[in-house]
């Protein structure tokens, strides 16, 4: 469900880029963090807690909290605190515990190295 | 030794890290600098050399005071590598690290930890909400983002970064709601014997008394001494409640910024198995230094907050003393001349350090919100309540390693940073012991997270290429 945005920018200004969260597509500063750039967007929450599905935000924003993991163009566990947007990032709530599920194209990148 | 070995490893790129970066390499030391961050300056100078005149004016001169350190280091000779998860050190010196997804290893003929302090948590009942963050964090949106909050804020918890981001967001026009501080009023006049060794260090405390005046002038909201503080909200943080002057308050604000003062992040010094102590003026555990911050692990050194906390400019002096001792030891200088290059600093680091045991003393985090009631939740990763760790101890817990298998508290992805000093204290209260009997966390690596498939990969660091990142083949 979507929210107020907690923050806002002091202005309006620099390069936008689009993004999908939860297939929902945002416009959002080129230059920030992907933590940051959901919290202009009121999108609630970034996870669900894999022991009894709390709600999750970004809280400490320096990497050191975890609680905003989520999950960035497949890769789970991902710190949206610590990587910048991009245009046309696919970005989920992590829901629970990361899956064990080998990605093969990940897979293939191994062998082939 | 291959290639990929170096005089010295810098972890971190705060102030103690580039200082330490800048001095080794004026003494012919070949340096590399990881850094997790995207740009050089840490968090007390984050985005310093992105940052516009209108935000460096919100944020203040010793904010933008950092943009000579940052210039300074990439004008250098230093190897500067951002975006550089390290995830595990090796006593032997070697440094792994994931660099855009890619696991690279180097290793480093000696290590310098300059990974600086994160923010002492503040469990109290609802801190787990979505709405509630830290202060800090609020400060790195600003200078990181140039974000500031929609609506109007609650600040709460005692220390100078409250008071400092409280003045910041009245620069930027924001509203607060209410500064809900923890700590009492006039509280410097109770610790006379502080107070006067501080007096060396004034400059601190006047900017302390500054920030204070330019709350009340502005007409802040300002509570006292408050007791039994609670987020109300479901799903999301709605009010701040607690007690204050003898009456119970309310406070409505979707966004509450807690803050209890910084902490060493000492995870790397922790997995390294260095010598820790526990020490009751910060409450928290420090690597044991020599005084030119090596640790028990010979050629492993530590400057800055991430050793104790002392704060940026003490940081930067450290991070020169541990260069010329490491410049020292690799032969670049001899005892005479390490003598001598090392006095300023020395000097400079006495009235760097002079303020601080007022500090820790005026802004002692209340012992409720350090080690709370039963229903507040400790370790958010596994969702582990104060009360569940003292149930553990009643069967037998002595620990926190302990605490792992009656309830994985400490095991989530955080390993501990967020509960660890939580844990300890919690249950040497309990057993009604010390904390260094009680102990902390085994911390083990992967420090960051790492996918199998990325440690499979892990090739070393190619030291031929010179420019970071952008050319290292994937």
């Amino acid at each position: 469900m979507p929210t107020d945005a907690l923050f806002r920018r002091l202005q309006q200004t620099g390069q936008q880029v689009r993004i999908e969260f939860e297939g929902r597509s945002l416009n959002v500063p080129a230059d920030v963090s992907l933590a940051a750039a959901l919290l202009l967007h009121g999108v609630g929450h970034t996870r669900e807690s894999a022991v009894n599905g709390r709600p999750g935000a970004p809280y400490c924003m320096m990497g050191v909290c975890f609680e905003c993991l989520m999950e960035v163009d497949g890769q789970a566990n991902a710190q949206a605190c610590l990587i910048e947007v991009a245009d046309g990032m696919s970005v989920r709530r992590q829901r629970g515990a990361r899956d064990l599920l080998i990605d093969p194209q990940l897979d293939e990148e191994v062998v082939d190295e | 030794m291959s290639d990929s070995r170096v005089d010295l490893i810098v972890i971190g790129a705060g102030p103690a890290g580039i200082s330490a970066a800048l001095e080794a390499a004026t003494r012919g030391l070949k340096v590399i600098l990881l850094d997790e961050q995207r740009q050089p300056g840490g968090q007390i100078y984050r985005n310093v050399g992105q940052a516009d005149e209108r935000r460096r004016r919100i944020l203040g001169p010793d904010y933008s005071a950092g943009k000579q350190l940052v210039q300074a280091l990439l004008a250098s000779e230093v190897r500067y590598v951002p975006n550089a998860a390290v995830w595990h050190v090796m006593d032997e010196h070697r440094v792994h690290v994931l660099l855009n997804g890619n696991a690279r290893v180097l290793r480093g003929r000696q290590v310098l930890i300059a990974t600086g302090a994160m923010e002492r948590p503040m469990p109290i009942p609802g801190w787990t909400l979505p709405g509630v963050m830290t202060a800090g964090a609020g400060q790195i949106l600003l200078k990181s983002a140039a974000m500031v909050p929609q609506e109007p804020v609650v600040l709460a918890g005692c220390g100078p970064l409250l008071y400092l981001l409280a003045v910041q967001y009245l620069r930027a026009g924001i509203h607060i709601e209410a500064l809900v501080d923890t700590s009492g009023r006039r509280e410097a006049f109770k610790h006379g014997r502080q107070l006067l060794a501080a007096l060396a260090g004034w400059p601190d405390l006047l900017k302390g008394a500054w920030l204070l005046a330019r709350l009340k002038w502005a007409g802040v909201r300002h509570y006292h001494a408050a007791r039994n503080l609670r987020v109300e909200g479901e799903r999301r943080a709605e009010a701040l409640s607690f007690d204050s002057d003898g009456q119970s308050h309310k406070v409505w604000a979707s966004l509450i910024l807690l803050h209890q003062g910084v902490v060493p992040n000492t995870q790397i010094s922790q997995s390294l198995r260095a010598e820790h102590v526990w020490d009751e003026q910060q409450l928290c555990w420090v690597a044991r230094r020599d005084g030119w911050g090596e640790t028990s692990v010979a050629g492993i050194f530590i400057a800055g907050d991430g050793g104790s906390i002392s704060g940026a400019k003490a940081a930067a002096s450290q991070g020169r003393l541990a260069a010329l001792a490491i410049a020292h030891r690799l032969h670049k200088l001899d005892e005479l001349q390490l003598a001598s290059l090392a006095q300023p600093w020395q000097r400079r680091l006495r009235r760097e350090t002079a303020a601080r045991p007022l500090i820790d003393a005026l802004y002692r985090p209340q012992a409720p919100n350090r080690i709370p009631a039963d229903e507040t939740i400790v370790c958010r990763c596994e969702e582990v309540s104060a009360g569940a760790i003292r149930s553990y101890v009643d069967l037998g817990c002595l620990g926190p390693n302990q605490t792992k298998a009656f309830g994985r508290c400490g095991m989530g992805p955080c390993q501990g940073r967020q509960c660890g000093l939580s844990v300890t204290e919690i249950i040497a209260e309990h057993r009604k012991v010390g904390a260094d009997q009680v102990g902390y966390y085994r911390i083990r690596p992967p420090l960051k997270p790492i996918t199998l498939g990325q440690m499979a990969g892990e090739r070393e660091f190619d030291l031929s290429v010179f420019s970071p990142l952008k050319r290292i083949p994937s």
